[in-house]
Parts: structure tokens; sequence; C-alpha cells
């Protein structure tokens, strides 16, 4: 079996859905003849033809809103935007809408809609293209959001997530796109929603992290045990609802918790995270919470973004810290 | 120097102020039965507004924005769709959601601050209320992309305000609904009043259904306080998108005979004098006169009508406040099709606290 990128897995994922389902329909700027400005959608247009493959007219609360209306009456609408920086003349259609009509109606209407989004720094792009800001979306009952970090992952959540009831925030790690290929069978099998996944077992620190930031975290604990450390992986893979419960057993287990993410430090998951592993696991920890994060500024532009997001280097010397704590 | 395009906003209207015919009747109007139907729901709803502020006023309901003298615009509306149809109100929609299915002790219950006025006992597919301004006609879009797809032989209607039309959103969806041509009928209802900026002040627009002629769709204004107006315009314009998924937009011209809601004042804004000018215009009197001309009205009627409705709303009021609230943890219950796990702590709390009552 071929290897495939992070965003050709979602393609995989996308017209295998569509396929068994009529009622999914993608919609988004230029996602029809140009398959997406990351090509995320390419070929689509060709297997399923206009109807539903649906170049929108350039207005991203019109594709917030428009997805509400079609997933009410029944609809599976499967929304890009083009980046996470123009996702947010859509946030009123999504916090206000989508997120509350299940709620605002006692369960008589739903809003099963995806909207998907490439997100985060590292591609080189002008202000606006590097965003982070899952947290807003994190901070919104009624939601999920979930973020892949691998094509496997990126397949089998894209799946559960059109599949899924309710609404669903699918942000992409634009860094990840084609940074790495596996085998991603096109079995049409979706991967458990609300669920962390432990990418490496260790026994000393448990790493928190997701979407592009396991990438560095995964060489970061490579590095670590090259240098004594084994530390344990997790890839929280959905970050609303959280699911504390693996985050908590691994740290019972290890005493100690570095979270590392790319989006900027106050508010953040982190924070979250981190209040949580003390609210409720405090008596297990042997050294204080440590978050490696973005920092609280506008994300560089090319030249400066490679400093802004947290390198191996600053995650390893946390580690390192923390370690050392008595 | 030449012209390459030419536009007109034609004005319907068949019943004048003096409730005289300005124009030759719509078939459907030259059916008495059906503007007796309407006349009596105008009736009803004056009545159950007159009763909802009250009930404002003693402690005993929510905020609630009155639709005192706008209620051809949506009692006309109501009376036009189809029940396949799908409605996507805003706020004001009371004479178009009675006619849907829903109840009125259902409404109380909504503006009393009870999710449960949302549940449409006997309607599966209209959408709730929309607070956010404007943001509701891209669901209309939506709805309608939904029921094109589905092949389905019915349209979307839509309703907000004047002030709506400034809104993004609101052109967004007309123009998406031209280009994609989209089986949905958007209706303004120009009270003239956006709490308290005037239609003046909203737009230097000279009408507002000229908006949708840059989307690329027809747009008309309404007399909206002729019923017989409204109803037709609606009727067709429901026909069009339904037969033909040519979309339109209807400004319905009335006047807000009242506050923005119960929590406003108008006097800080409103011209003297202006509401009873307008009042001459109103569109429940307008029409009884014209039925008691073709004589198919008469005082009997009249007093046995609103002892009927009084009955009705009465009745309504008991049902509203003999309803419970929801157990506090119902909070929790529709955020998701289940309950993740993470929420169930915090489900737990609230329902060992259990209700707590204002005051
Ligand atoms: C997006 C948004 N902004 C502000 C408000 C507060 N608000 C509620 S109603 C209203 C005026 C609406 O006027 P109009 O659209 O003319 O409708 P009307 O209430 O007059 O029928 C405002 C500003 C709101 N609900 N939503
Ligand atoms: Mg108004």
């Amino acid at each position: 079996m071929a290897e495939i990128t992070l965003v050709e897995a979602i393609t995989q994922a996308l017209a295998y859905e569509m396929q068994a389902d009529p009622n999914v329909i993608v919609l988004g700027e230029d996602v029809g003849k140009d398959g997406g400005v990351f090509r995320a959608t390419l070929g689509l247009l060709d297997k399923f033809g206009p109807d539903r493959v649906r170049d929108t007219p350039l207005a991203e609360s019109m594709i917030g809103g428009l997805a509400v209306g079609m997933a009410v009456q029944g609809l599976k609408p499967v929304a890009e935007f083009q980046f996470m920086g123009f996702i947010y003349p859509a946030v009123d259609q999504i916090i206000n809408h989508a997120a509350r009509m299940r709620n605002r109606t006692r369960g008589r209407l739903s809003c099963p809609v995806v909207f998907r989004t490439p997100y985060g720094a590292g591609i080189h792009a002008p202000e606006h293209h590097s965003e982070s800001t899952e947290a807003i979306f994190a901070h919104t009952p009624g939601l999920r959001v979930v973020i892949p970090s691998s094509p496997r992952r990126a397949y089998g959540l894209l799946l559960a997530a059109i599949r899924d009831p309710d609404p669903v925030i699918f942000l992409e790690p634009s860094r990840l796109y084609r940074w790495a290929k596996q085998e991603v069978p096109d079995d049409g099998k979706a991967l458990p929603l609300d669920t962390c996944f432990t990418l490496r077992v260790g026994t000393d620190v448990t790493l928190v992290t997701w979407g592009a930031m396991v990438k560095e975290t995964l060489e970061a604990a490579s590095k670590l045990a090259e240098e004594g450390v084994n530390a344990e992986v997790i890839d929280v893979a959905t970050i609303k609802p959280l699911d504390m419960d693996t985050i908590l057993a691994s740290v019972e287990k290890t005493g100690r918790c570095v979270i590392v993410h790319e989006a900027p430090r106050t508010c953040g998951m982190g924070a979250e995270i981190a209040a949580e592993v003390s609210e409720k696991a405090l008596l297990s920890l042997q050294a204080p919470v440590k978050r490696v994060t973005g920092y609280d500024t506008v994300v560089p532009y090319a030249r400066l973004e490679k400093s802004y997001i947290p390198s191996v280097e600053r995650i390893r010397e946390v580690v390192h810290l923390i370690m050392e704590f008595a | 120097m030449k012209v390459v395009a030419r536009f007109e906003v034609p004005y319907y209207q068949y019943l004048d102020e003096n409730s005289q015919l300005t124009e030759k009747l719509p078939t459907f109007a030259k059916d008495a039965d059906s503007l007796a139907a309407m006349y009596r729901l105008m009736t009803l709803v004056r009545l159950f507004d007159t009763k909802a502020i009250a009930l404002q006023r003693t402690g005993k309901l929510g905020t609630y924005p009155s639709i005192r003298g706008q209620e051809a615009v949506f009692v006309g509306v109501g009376h036009a769709m189809h029940k396949e149809d799908i409605f996507v109100p805003y706020y004001r929609d009371v004479g178009v959601v009675i006619q849907r299915g829903v109840n009125l002790s259902d409404i109380l219950l909504y503006w009393g601050g009870d999710e449960r006025g949302n549940c449409y006992a006997n309607n599966k597919q209209d959408f709730p209320y929309s607070v956010p301004v404007g943001s509701q006609p891209l669901h209309a879009s939506g709805a309608a992309v939904a029921l094109k797809y589905h092949k389905k032989k019915a349209a979307v209607l839509t309703i907000c305000g004047d002030g709506a039309t400034s809104q993004g959103d609101f052109y967004e969806a007309m123009n998406v609904a031209g280009v994609w041509k989209l089986p949905v009928v958007f209706v303004v209802c120009n009270n003239q009043w956006a709490i308290s900026v005037s239609r003046g002040a909203q737009t230097a627009a000279q009408t507002l259904a000229q908006k949708a002629i840059a989307a690329g769709i027809p747009g008309e204004q309404v007399d909206g306080n002729d019923i017989i107006a409204v109803h037709h315009r609606v009727e067709m314009a429901l026909k069009k998108a339904r037969e033909q998924h040519e979309p339109v937009l209807l400004e319905m011209l009335c006047y807000r005979q009242s506050d923005h809601t119960t929590a406003d004042d108008a006097r800080r804004y409103e011209p003297p004098k202006i509401r009873e000018q307008e009042w001459k215009k109103e569109p429940i009197m307008r029409l009884r006169r014209y039925l008691e001309q073709i004589g198919v009205w008469s005082e009997d009627q009249e007093q046995a009508l609103l002892a009927e409705c009084e009955h009705n709303i009465n009745q309504t009021v008991e049902d509203y406040l003999h309803t419970p609230p929801q157990p506090a943890e119902s909070m929790f219950d529709y955020l998701y099709a289940t309950l993740p796990k993470a929420y169930q702590e915090q489900r737990e709390l609230v329902k060992k606290i259990g209700v707590v009552h204002h005051g």
C-alpha cells in the first residue's frame, strides 16, 4: 500500500464519506476546481459533482451560516475555511448558532456540521496564516474541537467528526500536511473522539500535546531517552471535550507533567490541563506542572516564526528542570 | 457615457388606509373566508401582545418585543406559507409561528425564560427565534440548499428587521441565494426603527428592497399594513421560489406602534405625534372596515371574536404560569447528542444544588 500525507488522508476520508453518505456536502472557497489551496479537496469535484463540492462566494460568515442552515435541515456539510486566521467572521455563526442549536431547541433540531481549517505556524506565509486559536472554540460549550497529528489520525478522526451528530471544529496542522507519510487503509474505520492517544509509553514524565507540536514533542522524547529520561507522550487529539482520565492516569504514574502547545500561553488549553492536573492529581506530583507554549504575542512573520514555535530544545530544558526538582 | 443597467423597485398595495381598493383584488382575496381568517388571527395576536406586555409589567414574563402595529406582516406571511415550507424567524414573529404548529403558551414560555418554548410540539423543521440580529437569513439560504438538494417542492422564508439589513450577513445570504438559485424568500419587516435608530439613520439607500438588486435578485416594497398585499406578494414569491428557484426580497413597510421591547422607552427618541399619524394606517381596522363594507363582518361577530380570543389567551396564560421550570441539570442535557464524560461532574453538582429561584 502506498504511503500518503496528512492532507491526502483528509481527501481520502472526505471521498470515503461522500461515497458512503449522499448527505455529505463539501463547501468553501476554492474547494472545487482548485481542490482547495492546500489541495485537501483535490479530485472531489470530478468524482461527486458541483452539487456536492461547492465553491462558495468569498464570505466566511456566509460559509458558517449556510452550513448551519444546511445541517439543521438534514445535510452533513463539511465546510472549509481557507486559514484559521479567516474563520473569525464565522465565529458568530459557530458560537451563537452551530454550538447551540440542539440546546436552544431542547433537542428538536441539531447541527451536525464539520468546520475544517488549516492552522498553526511554520509555512512561511503572510500574516493571518499562522494562528492557533483553538482555545476560543474549546471554551465554547456545545462544540467539539478535534486536531489530528498524523495521516492515520487525520483519516480516522475526520470520519468520526463527519459522523458525529454535533458540530466539530476540525483543525489541520498545516505544518504537518506534507511532513510525514503513512500507510492509511481506506477502510472507512473512524477513530474515537473525546479520547487521547498515547503515542509513546514512559515512566518519568508525561508530555501532553496536540497538533503540529506532536512532532517536536516526539523528537524531544527521543532525545530525552538518550539522556536517560523516559517520557510518555500523549496526543490529546480532541481538546474539547478533554479526556482528562488518560492524562491523569499517566501523571499518576510518572509524577510529572509538561504541556506543550503552539498557541499563546495565556488562557491556552495548557492552563486548563494544568489546573485539572493540580486539582485532581496533586498528591502524585513530584514537581510543578509546566507549560512550553507559543508566546503571548502575535505570531511573527516568516523570518521569526521559528523563534516563536516551541522548539525541541525548549521542551528538553523544561523536562530536565522538573526532573531535577526536589 | 452609456447606461449599462437599469433597475426598478415596484410597490404593492391593494387596500389603502381608508380601506379602499387601489387595485383589482388578487385571486386569493376574493375568498372572504380567507380574509376573515386573517382578520381573526391579527386580532388574536394583538390581544395576545397586550396580555404579554401586562404579564411583563407584573413580573410574570421576561423582556418581550411587541408586535403591535406590525400584525399584518407576520399574519400575512404565516398565512401564505405552506406546511412543508421552512420558516426562519427573528424574534418578533408571533403572528407567523402561531400558524406553524406552535402553541401560544410556548411563546410565553420562551419569553418567560424557558428553552422548551423552542420545542414546537407540532413542527419538526422550523428554526427557533434568532437573537443575533441579521444572522438568520444565512440559515435560510442553507436550509434552501438542503431543500433543493433533496428535490423537495418547498421553500424557505425568513424575516428580519430594517436594522438587520445593515448587517453583512443579510447581503451575504441574498448573494448566495441569487448565485446558487435557492428557493428562499427574504422578508424585511421595516417598522422604521432599530431600537432608537431610525430607518433614515440606518442607510442612505432609498429603499431597503433595492439591497436585493446588488445581490442579483428582485426586491419589492409592499404596504405592510395591507394584509392583502402582504399575503399576495408572499404567496407569489414562495411560488416562484418553490417552482423556479428564484429568490426574492420583500420589504414590508409598517410602523412599530410600541417600544422596541418592554425594556425600552421610545419616548427617549421617537418624535411626538408620529405614532398617532401612523396609527391611521394600522392594519387591523383597515381590514375590518373592508370586511364590513363587503358585508362579511358585523359587530356581533367582533364581540364573539374578542370573547373567544380572551378565553384562549387566559387559558394560555394559565398553562404557562403552571409550567414548572426544567430540572437544573437540563442545562447540560441538550448540549450534545450524548453528554461527554468531561461534563458529568458539573452536571452532578448542578443537579445536587437544584433549581435556584429568583429573589
Ligand atoms: C448582532 C446584534 N447586535 C445587536 C443586538 C441588540 N439588538 C436587539 S434588537 C436590535 C434592533 C433590531 O432592529 P431591527 O432589525 O429593525 O428589528 P426590530 O427589532 O425593529 O423588529 C438590536 C440592536 C442584537 N440582538 N444582535
Ligand atoms: Mg425595525
